[in-house]
């Protein structure tokens, strides 16, 4: 997908064609009244979602309704009407309450949402936050909570969201369910969460989200477009929190921080699928706008106290892309920030990237001590070996470094990475004083 | 809404208490006992004796088995319940933050409407 189908500040990724709406509407693609629907559905889905969900105070009926309403716009339009929301609000309601009417959702006896009364508002009230708060809730799987957002706030459909994380359709549909079903009777609020709730509350919906993006970008599987469609969702959904909740450091530090990553998404495989390190990317590669974007969100924002977790890891992608060649990064800084990252995380995984960087910075002797210790919690991660046999391939430990490789190669997970791991062995093997090229960075 | 909060520990550690101890977990039940009751949250509950008095009766279509001991081994056993009103999951989960068992579980009671 090209970066710029990410559209600024919209519920969605769905791009033309998208099943999302056709699907559900079985509606006649290209058509004048599917691409104004389909533009809406981008726009309102959410938005239209949240406000129906808070009114009727059930999630499942809200869903199908506007669905139906969608799907009546797309038979209906053109002409399209003076404001498609309150349109596609308005026959929302009437098909909800068509529904409760005939039965059809009593029979399911979920009891309703606990929903706070209302307060004034203008004519179509944003209620997105609520509804992110409810699908990102604690009391819901990590599965489950990146499936509701994706297909609440997202507004992409079962199909989608069961293709981007290879599982059949029903397996996705049955994990909503339980999930919608879990919100109603354990009592979920539909609430922002309030006072010192908040911070803790964010940081968890930042988290998905988060998850979402990686999943998309280091690719633990499957098809490379399917996960480049999760990456930019996840940048459409962090967009969406950032208009909610402006003036938050770490809101806007998670936005920089994927646009950093999904700058260089393109460089990073080799016209093979294969991995190219950080520092051989061809870096004309990068996409300047996305780079640009994020250098002017981090300039912008300003957190209270202490800079967290999000901004300290998009403050080090700004130092990767801000060096015009590999050789021109500032690794002390570098490691500094991540000297700072690891104070606040505790993370092995943090420890190990520091160790990168001040192997950079100070040479392959100093990274490796970093390295020790980190077996217990890394010891399955191929990143680790894979690191220390670099390092140690630079100090000309060319036996530990095959052995660091061999350890390296049982654990990797994606064929990309094993391409490059038997690569590096291969030339270590065929060549017992390579030249030393830089460490398997892990970024 | 009614919850359920079911007090999961090692029984172990509580056998294994010294008085001091026992006196410092009795205490923070009292203060946790004060925190429902000023909430109005407070509707009941009770300390369990310890899993090894437990005895659990299967019904097996015209057999009844009678053995002795809890419906599940485990390290974890239930120690107690209190029965909470709360006003949605969130409240449920601050009350069970503030209960003294090290672990909690909260399950919402089924009320029947009618």
């Amino acid at each position: 997908m090209a970066q710029d189908a990410v559209p600024e500040g919209t519920a969605g990724v769905i791009t033309t064609g998208s099943d999302g709406l056709n699907g559900a509407a079985g509606g006649p693609e290209g058509t004048a009244g599917a691409t104004a629907a389909e533009r809406a559905y981008r726009e309102h889905w959410a938005r239209l979602l949240a406000l129906l969900t808070a009114e009727l105070r059930d999630l499942d009926l809200a869903e199908e309704s506007l669905q139906d309403a969608f799907a009546a716009a797309v038979a209906a339009w053109p002409p399209e009407p003076a404001s498609p929301p309150a349109w596609l609000l308005t026959a929302a309601r009437r098909r909800a309450m068509d529904r409760l009417r005939h039965g059809a959702v009593m029979a399911r006896k979920l009891p309703l949402l606990i929903v706070d009364e209302p307060e004034p508002s203008p004519a179509i009230p944003d209620e997105r936050l609520r509804l992110i708060f409810v699908c990102c809730h604690p009391a819901l799987s990590m599965d489950a909570r990146v499936a509701l957002t994706l297909r609440c706030a997202g507004g992409l459909t079962t199909r989608e969201i069961a293709r981007m994380f290879l599982v059949p359709e029903a397996t996705m549909a049955a994990r909503i369910t339980r999930a919608k079903k879990k919100i109603a009777q354990a009592g979920i609020p539909y609430r922002v969460p309030s006072g010192a709730e908040l911070a803790g509350r964010r940081d968890g919906v930042l988290a998905v989200i988060y998850l979402i993006f990686t999943e998309g970008y280091a690719a633990t599987g499957g098809d490379r477009l399917i996960r480049e469609e999760l990456a930019a969702e996840a940048i459409a959904l962090g967009r969406m929190i950032r208009e909610l909740l402006p003036a938050e450091a770490e809101v806007d530090g998670l936005l920089a921080l994927m646009l950093l990553h999904h700058a260089r998404c393109e460089a990073r495989l080799g016209p093979a699928g294969e991995l190219i390190r950080l520092s051989e990317q061809d870096r004309s590669r990068w996409r300047r706008e996305e780079i640009a974007e994020a250098v002017a969100l981090l300039r912008e924002t300003a957190p209270h106290g202490p800079p967290g977790p999000y901004l300290l890891q998009a403050a080090i992608a700004v130092e990767h892309a801000a060096a015009a060649r590999a050789e021109d990064t500032d690794w002390p800084a570098i490691a500094r920030l991540y000297g700072g990252l690891e104070q606040i995380t505790g993370s092995a995984v943090v420890r190990l990237n520091r160790a990168v960087a001040v192997a950079e910075a100070e040479g392959p002797e100093a990274g490796l001590e970093l390295l020790e210790g980190l077996d217990g919690a890394l010891g399955r991660h191929h990143l680790l070996h894979a690191t220390r046999a670099e390092l140690l391939r630079r100090l000309g430990r060319d036996r530990q470094a095959l052995e660091a490789y061999g350890r390296a190669l049982e654990a990797v997970g994606t064929d990309p990475e094993r391409a490059f791991l038997l690569s590096r062995r291969a030339d270590l093997s065929a060549s017992a004083t390579g030249p030393g090229t830089g460490a398997g960075s892990p970024h | 809404m009614k919850y359920v909060l079911l007090a999961v520990g090692d029984e172990k550690v509580w056998e294994q208490a010294g008085p001091a101890e026992r006196e410092a977990v009795f205490a923070g039940w009292e203060r946790f006992d004060r925190l429902l009751k000023s909430r109005n949250a407070d509707r009941g509950g009770e300390e369990l004796a310890s899993s090894a008095t437990a005895t659990t009766v299967r019904k097996d279509g015209d057999q009844v088995i009678i053995t002795d001991g809890p419906y599940a081994e485990a390290t974890e056993q239930i120690g107690g319940f209190v029965i909470v009103e709360a006003r949605d999951l969130d409240e449920a989960i601050e009350f069970a933050k503030a209960c003294p068992s090290g672990t909690v579980e909260i399950r919402p009671v089924v009320e029947y409407q009618g």
